[in-house]
């Protein structure tokens, strides 16, 4: 049985689309990253999928069940951890996984127990009779997936859950989901970081502006972009004059941020001699040069002609996580 | 659920004395000054006949307590909206009117509160309830229900704005709607254009019903039309309040 399903979904506020008519589907037991820029669409189709939010048009499926038609029995199947970590300062940790319990439908016994089990497993025992206003924002992070693990969903919802974290609380969540997952649990993930997607996902979805623009595993999006690019950072000379020269040897990719220039080349590191004798030859000097090898944010630029790094970039950017 | 949902309200109150205070402290300064101030206002003739300005107020302090346990829980419910706990709640497997049914009980509860600390003071100063344990009883009864009522308005109003500086903003109304009605002065010595507002509004009828068995024992009518008054107030809360969930699903 699939997970999710999800067929010409769309929602729109007034006259806008915020998600035109998206199709997904997610088996069971899979990691679904769910990629996009900020404004893609990733968290209004979350909240569709979670049932906050109704659809205008189409429909959507989780764990079998009609996420319009049967909102209720979707809720009792799946976790949510939404954008922004929804916890009153004022309570405790302890006090809301109780809580959360109590509204899974936990007995008191139970939800007590679950709730030291699971703050337990988040290694937030200590902190547990704290108000969760004293918490970083890590802890909180940590605290919000426990929260929605209370009742054991089958789909667990993280809407950019490493969004804001230090690199060490972000790979402590990312051991967490790839644990999560060996258990069973379906993860549909969203997020705007490609390592994350890249590093988690067994499928990405690439969204922008509403609409999904690309869809596979990430290393078959990748081979579908095919060839490799130089990055070429210059020491001294014009960018519109290198890239002249360089478009005579592969196709220009669209420029990140003026200062480098970015060109296909068909035989990878074979076609490095080539771009910087052509270079030198034009007068044009050369501080470093990179081959990168294709990226998510390849696929994005493929698909939409503009980079998703770019946005992140002006979002502040996107912290590498320790190996 | 709707009792966890309202434990987690009041202790919600609790901790956030901005919510706590004008629900005692404010009312409890109003009455102190007024009866300070005004003690010797019962030798009008035609004031109710009291034993004290002290008891004549009791009801319109718990009344004013009462109305601002129902903003106070507006607010934090629009607070709840703001910070994103109210999807935490919506995305769990209950009933979504049990989410709006938590807050109420939470603000009933502090309606009660309220009744039992002026209740106290009066019987502090030495201020004889007429109606006796029952007419305490029918006071503290009814002073919940009528938090109830409002609580359902404030929650209405919050679900329909999401915002907390909104229903905060509805304060003074609080008060407007206060001053005109019984609550603070009798009816019989009320000028117009406010005694006709007051005979209208459902206030009133209310403030009599908690008056009555403090100042003179329990009547059967008066208690009717305050029962009556927080009837509709309850069933006017209740359809904006289901409303204004209604919209707040649809628009997410």
């Amino acid at each position: 049985m699939q997970a999710i399903t999800v067929e010409g979904l769309e929602r729109a506020f007034g006259d806008v689309l915020a998600v035109q008519g998206i199709d997904l589907t997610v088996a069971e037991g899979e990691i679904y990253g769910f990629l996009g820029p900020n404004g893609a669409g990733k968290t209004t189709t979350v909240r569709m999928l979670t049932t906050l939010l109704l659809p205008t048009g189409g429909r959507a499926g989780v764990a079998g069940h009609d996420v319009v038609a049967e909102a209720r029995q979707v809720r009792a199947s799946i976790g949510v951890a939404l954008q922004e970590a929804a916890l009153d300062p004022l309570m405790t940790g302890r006090e809301l996984i109780r809580l959360q319990a109590t509204l899974q439908g936990l007995p008191p016994a139970a939800g007590r127990e679950r709730a030291d089990s699971l703050l337990e497993r988040v290694d937030l025992t200590g902190a547990a009779d704290r108000r969760v206003g004293t918490y970083s924002g890590g802890m909180k992070r940590r605290l919000d997936l426990a929260a929605a693990l209370v009742h054991e969903p089958s789909v667990l919802f993280l809407d950019e859950p490493t969004t804001g974290l230090d690199p060490v609380s972000r790979k402590t969540i990312w051991e967490e989901v790839r644990a999560l997952n060996e258990d069973g649990t379906t993860v549909f993930l969203t997020t705007q970081y490609l390592e994350e997607a890249d590093q988690l996902a067994d499928n990405v979805g690439i969204i922008d502006r509403g609409r999904i623009v690309a869809e596979g595993t990430p290393e078959s999006l990748k081979d579908e972009i095919g060839d490799p690019h130089v990055e070429l950072l210059l020491a001294e000379g014009s960018v519109a004059e290198a890239e002249r020269v360089c478009a005579e040897i592969g196709r220009l990719l669209p420029p990140k941020d003026g200062k480098r220039v970015l060109v296909e080349v068909e035989n990878g590191a074979a076609d490095i001699p080539r771009v910087v004798r052509a270079l030198d030859e034009a007068g044009i000097g050369v501080e470093s040069l990179e081959l990168v090898r294709p990226t998510l944010d390849d696929v994005f630029v493929d698909k939409t002609g503009h980079h998703l790094e770019k946005e992140e970039s002006e979002d502040g950017g996107e912290e590498p996580v320790p190996a | 659920m709707v009792g966890a949902l309202g434990a987690r309200s009041i202790r919600q109150t609790f901790r956030r004395p901005q919510l706590l205070a004008p629900i005692v402290v404010f009312p409890t300064l109003l009455l102190a000054i007024q009866t300070g101030g005004a003690g010797a206002s019962i030798e009008l003739p035609g004031f109710p006949p009291v034993h004290s300005f002290l008891q004549f107020m009791l009801a319109g302090s718990m009344m004013q307590s009462m109305m601002l346990a129902g903003n106070s829980g507006g607010i934090a419910f629009a607070v709840d909206i703001e910070m994103g706990f109210t999807d935490r709640l919506f995305a769990a497997p209950i009933p979504r009117f049990a989410i709006v049914l938590g807050r109420l009980a939470g603000t009933a509860a502090l309606g009660l509160f309220a009744a039992l600390w002026f209740l106290a003071i009066g019987l502090v100063f030495g201020t004889p309830i007429e109606g006796g344990v029952p007419g305490a009883l029918l006071a503290m009864a009814l002073v919940t229900a009528s938090a109830l009522a409002v609580g359902g308005i404030g929650a209405a109003i919050a679900l329909r704005t999401g915002s907390a500086s909104v229903v905060q903003g509805l304060f003074p109304l609080v008060l407007v709607v206060l001053f005109l009605s019984s609550a603070f002065f009798p009816l019989e010595l009320m000028i117009e254009p406010a005694k006709t507002i007051a005979e209208y509004n459902p206030l009133s009828f209310i403030v009599e019903g908690v008056r009555g068995p403090i100042i003179s024992g329990i009547d059967a009518t008066q208690t009717l039309e305050a029962v009556a008054a927080i009837a509709g107030v309850v069933a006017l809360g209740l359809v904006l309040s289901a409303r204004a969930l209604r919209h707040r699903l649809r628009v997410g």
